[in-house]
Parts: structure tokens; sequence; C-alpha cells
């Protein structure tokens, strides 16, 4: 049998898949932006990367997406990785609305589809118990 | 080519995550307050495995823009949901995560889900 859930353990699941989500949305789309108006394109050269890092919109998203990789970390030792890795792919849906919303970019019906798959499939899965390895010690 | 950098980019991410869950859920319990990041930013400075999973990473975000740069992103997107297989299956063998139905066919939906996003 799965091992029961502390009492609260759902509330911070969620507060931490929440911040998770959302700092990796906001450091994905600083990024995106502070590339696009940074003037060099990709190259073997190291130099252009270190200089983007002072534009404050790049230096933002890495920031942001720090944050987001040790949300994650904490996330892990809450939940199984067979849990986490489905709820947080919500992550895909924010991205199609913000790239809509913030870089006019057209989302197809295809893409749609796509992204009622991966919410119905987070909410089957958010149905189960967060741990089933019992690591919910301190 | 590709498919080279699609084998390293998945393989470098099932190995991250694998890694990620074994040490953290060792670590145990982590909070998101500032005294709880600081407790993490240690644990990952003290745990080997962390510190290999952080490098992984590395190798598989450098594989998927250099794919990216040849491939579409229609290509590249489903190509690296592989990994999120690999890694429930892997999970399950070497986690001793227990994988019920429910939580087997939402992950099957979610795979769907990604593959039409990026296709």
């Amino acid at each position: 049998m799965p091992s029961q859930p502390r009492p609260g353990t759902i509330i911070r699941v969620w507060t931490i898949v929440f911040l998770f989500i959302a700092l990796k949305a906001v450091g994905n789309l600083s990024l995106a932006w502070g590339m696009k108006h940074f003037p060099q394109v990709m190259s073997a050269n190291p130099l252009p990367y270190v200089l983007a890092m002072f534009n404050p919109f790049v230096a933002l998203g890495v920031l942001a997406l720090i944050l987001a990789l040790l949300m994650r970390m904490a996330l892990l030792s809450l939940a199984d990785l067979s849990y986490v890795l489905p709820v947080t792919a919500i992550g895909y849906v924010i991205a199609a609305f913000l790239g809509k919303t913030f870089l006019s970019e057209v989302v197809s019906g295809q893409r749609w589809l796509g992204t009622a798959l991966i919410f119905a499939g987070a909410a089957l899965v958010s149905s189960t118990a967060p741990s089933s390895t019992g690591n919910q010690s301190q | 080519m590709k498919w080279i950098l699609v084998t390293l980019m998945v393989a470098a991410t099932v190995l991250s995550d694998l890694l990620q869950s074994y040490e953290m859920k060792r670590a145990g319990r982590q909070s998101v307050d500032a005294r709880g990041l600081m407790r993490l930013l240690r644990e990952i400075a003290r745990r080997r495995f962390l510190i290999l999973a952080i490098g992984c990473m590395a190798v598989s975000f450098f594989s998927f823009m250099a794919l990216v740069q040849t491939e579409p992103l229609s290509f590249a997107v489903p190509a690296s949901a592989a990994s999120f297989v690999l890694e429930t299956l892997l999970a399950k063998v070497l986690l001793r995560e227990r994988i019920g139905v429910r939580r087997a066919v939402g992950a099957v939906i979610v795979l769907c889900g990604v593959i039409l996003v990026g296709g």
C-alpha cells in the first residue's frame, strides 16, 4: 500500500509545484526576451554568452531558473520522480499561454489539444499520493 | 549526428533526474524559505551525486541547444519527451517507486500532450 502523506504535505508539495512553474516561466520568458534583443547569434565562442549575462533580462532569467532548479530539488525530497514529472509538465501549458500573450506566437489547434491532454494527465497523476517510498521523515 | 545528440540529451536528462531524486530522498524533507534554501545549497555542496546531476543537466541543455540549431523544435521537443518514459520506468525499477494504474495512465496522457505541443 502507498504510504499516507503527512498532513500538510499535499499543500507543501503544491506550493513548491506552483513556485517552480512560476519561476521557470518567468525565467524562460525573461531569458528569451533578453536574448532576442542581444545582437550576437549562437557561436562556439563563450564571450558573447558572458556579455549577455550583463543584460538585466538575461541576468533575471538565469536567477529565476536557478531558483526554479532549487524548487524542483526540494520537490523531489517530498514527492516521487514519477509524480513530479507529469505534474510539472503543466509548465508547457503556461509556456503556450505566455508565448501567445507576450510574444504574439500563434498557438495551433493541435497545440491546444496537447495542452488539454497535459492538464488531464497531470490532474490524474495528482490524485495519487505524492510519495510512495516513505521518504516523509526529516 | 541528430540521433547522437538526441541520445546524449535523453541519457543526460534521465541520469540527472534519477541522481537528483535518489539524493533528495536521502536528504529528507526540504523547505523553500530562506533558511531552507541555504540548507539545500549546503546539501548540494556536500553530495557528489547532486553535483554530478547538475553536470548532466548542463550536458543535456547544450545537446538540446545544438539540436535546435539544425533540427526544427517540432522534432527536438517530442524527441526530448523520450526521457519521460525512460525516467518513469527507471523510477519504478531503480528508485522502487510504486506506480499504480492512475499514475501510469496519467503519465501516458501527459506524454501524448507533450508530443502534440511539440509537434
